[in-house]
């Protein structure tokens, strides 16, 4: 520990790396090799199944291990390019499935070509209080704006709600992760790796817990409609998980431990609740994912996955930066 | 002409940013073999989405249609048509009157190219496409061994209405159907009815008037 404190943040966020890639090297081989064993035949099938299915979530978390050191390495710039490139590609999906109407397009390429763009220049140039305000404020009166100006009342308030919907979601929530990496602490400079590495292990911490108590244990599901699988049990034990996860990590954060575990406990919540939320959205549009599954046009599922970072990620940096008064 | 290839890959990246350009290969697949396909036409971006969506390798040999008084009107345009898409060009008014407007098309055929042909002729932009022109019959009378593939492009109306300029970015699929040919003895109009019911029936099930 004291050898760790002994190095400057550079050399601290390459050991970090050098952990992280280490463990999914180690949980990929030792997967490989559990592989290779001998299975009666019966079992086969169920077998195959599970196995294509944790190969591919492995692959996913390879991407994303990699995609967040390449956020590192390119600084600010890179960072805020990467993520500006996901805001563009899943709201892009999120749009695919609405019905939009004529009327729509000048509102579209606002928010596509003029909002967007500028929410992450100000994220990249840590313009924190107007980057806040942005979409919020400004957006939620131009692109109705430009919608009216095109003379369609025809279902002006639900084409142009689920506009806004969106906006918020895959531009306005999703540009706090890049944000998260610029946030500037006292005497926690040059660390903001960490604090994205922390928020994103936790919440993968409580979604993978989540994932296990449903599976685990039967529970009466909130609402069935919905989702057949949420639980409040589940996300009580999802929450109370990546709690756990946030108090084991605090030496990476510039919490104490307790505040750790809080701080981990609301983003993930928020998180599992905002995935909750994105459900109802899928089952209001008739489709189960996101992706290409369903007969409709769609994309590779990007949403389903970012949707509870899209989530978690303003409440945390709020909260932290609202706590620690930082980044003003 | 490494302009000219430049300007066709950006295009082509270009159409895959803003749409996806999905090609759906659900009745063929994507092969060399001699094709006509013949889709929906919707939108001056249909050609530009059905060529990305299309494998690098069967580009140069796939060739689309364009009018000859609007595509060579000025340098940039005949430039884009010969050297990017190397199109084909023909009249819409006859010179004479005994000239076939499809002469161009057959000496592609002949050639050994493939055609991508919009068979209503204009674009539509109400949801079903409009009745099929004569041109799709006597390009398949006269060239029974060139496939015919049905195609339909989803969701391009959205991307760029009529009128407007820049395209929104919406996701877009192409679908490719099943091979069809004239059958023995079968008249025009029957034949140009189920070529377009083909198209049709590759509508993704969630479409919506």
């Amino acid at each position: 520990m004291r050898w760790l404190k002994s190095l400057n943040p550079g050399e601290q966020v390459a050991f970090l790396f050098v952990v992280l890639f280490g463990a999914l090297l180690l949980v990929s081989i030792v997967s490989v090799l559990w592989s290779l064993r001998d299975r009666p035949d019966d079992e086969q099938e169920s077998w195959q199944a599970r196995w294509a299915r944790f190969r591919h979530e492995l692959n996913m978390v390879w991407v994303g291990a990699c995609l967040f050191w390449a956020a590192w390495v390119s600084g600010p710039v890179g960072a805020t390019l990467l993520f500006a490139v996901f805001s563009f590609l899943a709201f892009r999906e999120f749009i695919t499935l609405l019905h939009t109407r004529r009327a729509d397009h000048r509102g579209l390429i606002m928010a596509f070509f003029v909002i967007l763009p500028l929410q992450y220049v100000l994220v990249g140039t840590r313009h924190f209080d107007l980057f806040s305000v942005l979409i919020p404020v400004y957006g939620f009166l131009a692109i109705p704006v430009a919608s009216a100006l095109a003379d369609d009342p025809q279902r002006f308030l639900e084409r142009n709600s689920k506009i806004q919907w969106g906006i918020m979601v895959c531009v306005y929530g999703l540009s706090h992760a890049p944000a998260l990496l610029l946030l500037e602490f006292p005497k926690y400079e040059g660390r903001g790796a960490f604090l994205l590495f922390f928020l994103v292990a936790v919440v993968a911490c409580g979604q993978i817990a989540q994932a296990i108590a449903t599976s685990r244990f039967r529970a009466k599901p909130v609402a069935r409609r919905i989702s057949r699988s949420f639980t409040m049990k589940a996300w009580w034990i999802g929450a109370f998980a990546a709690a756990l996860a946030g108090a084991l990590l605090y030496w990476i954060t510039p919490f104490k431990a307790g505040q750790a575990a809080i701080a981990a406990f609301i983003a993930a919540g928020c998180g599992s609740f905002g995935a909750f939320v994105m459900q109802a959205l899928k089952r209001d549009a008739g489709i189960n994912a996101w992706g290409n599954r369903s007969a409709i046009t769609g994309a590779v599922g990007l949403l389903d996955r970012i949707a509870v970072m899209c989530f978690a990620a303003p409440v945390f940096f709020h909260a932290v930066r609202w706590y620690f008064r930082a980044g003003t | 002409m490494v302009l000219a290839e430049i300007t066709g890959l950006f295009l082509s990246w270009l159409a895959r940013l803003i749409t996806g350009a999905q090609g759906h290969w659900k009745g063929c697949p994507p092969t060399s073999e001699q094709r006509i396909y013949f889709a929906n036409h919707q939108s001056h971006f249909d050609w530009v989405l059905i060529w990305a969506s299309l494998p690098a390798e069967l580009r140069s040999r796939t060739r689309p249609i364009a009018a000859r008084d609007y595509w060579t009107s000025s340098r940039l345009k005949t430039w884009i048509t010969t050297a990017v898409f190397n199109a084909v060009y023909v009249s819409r008014t006859r010179a004479t009157p005994d000239e076939d407007p499809l002469e161009p098309l057959v000496e592609t055929l002949q050639g050994g190219d493939s055609l991508v042909i919009f068979p209503e002729g204009t674009r539509s932009n109400k949801g079903a496409p409009q009745a099929f022109k004569a041109g799709l019959f006597h390009l398949s009378e006269q060239f029974p061994d060139v496939q015919l593939i049905p195609t339909w492009i989803d969701n391009v109306q959205r991307v760029m209405p009529k009128g407007e300029v820049v395209p929104v970015p919406i996701l877009c699929t192409v679908t490719f159907g099943a091979p069809i040919r004239i059958e023995p003895g079968e008249d025009k109009r029957a034949f140009l009815e189920r070529a377009r019911a083909a198209v049709m029936a590759l509508r993704p099930g969630g479409w919506k008037e």
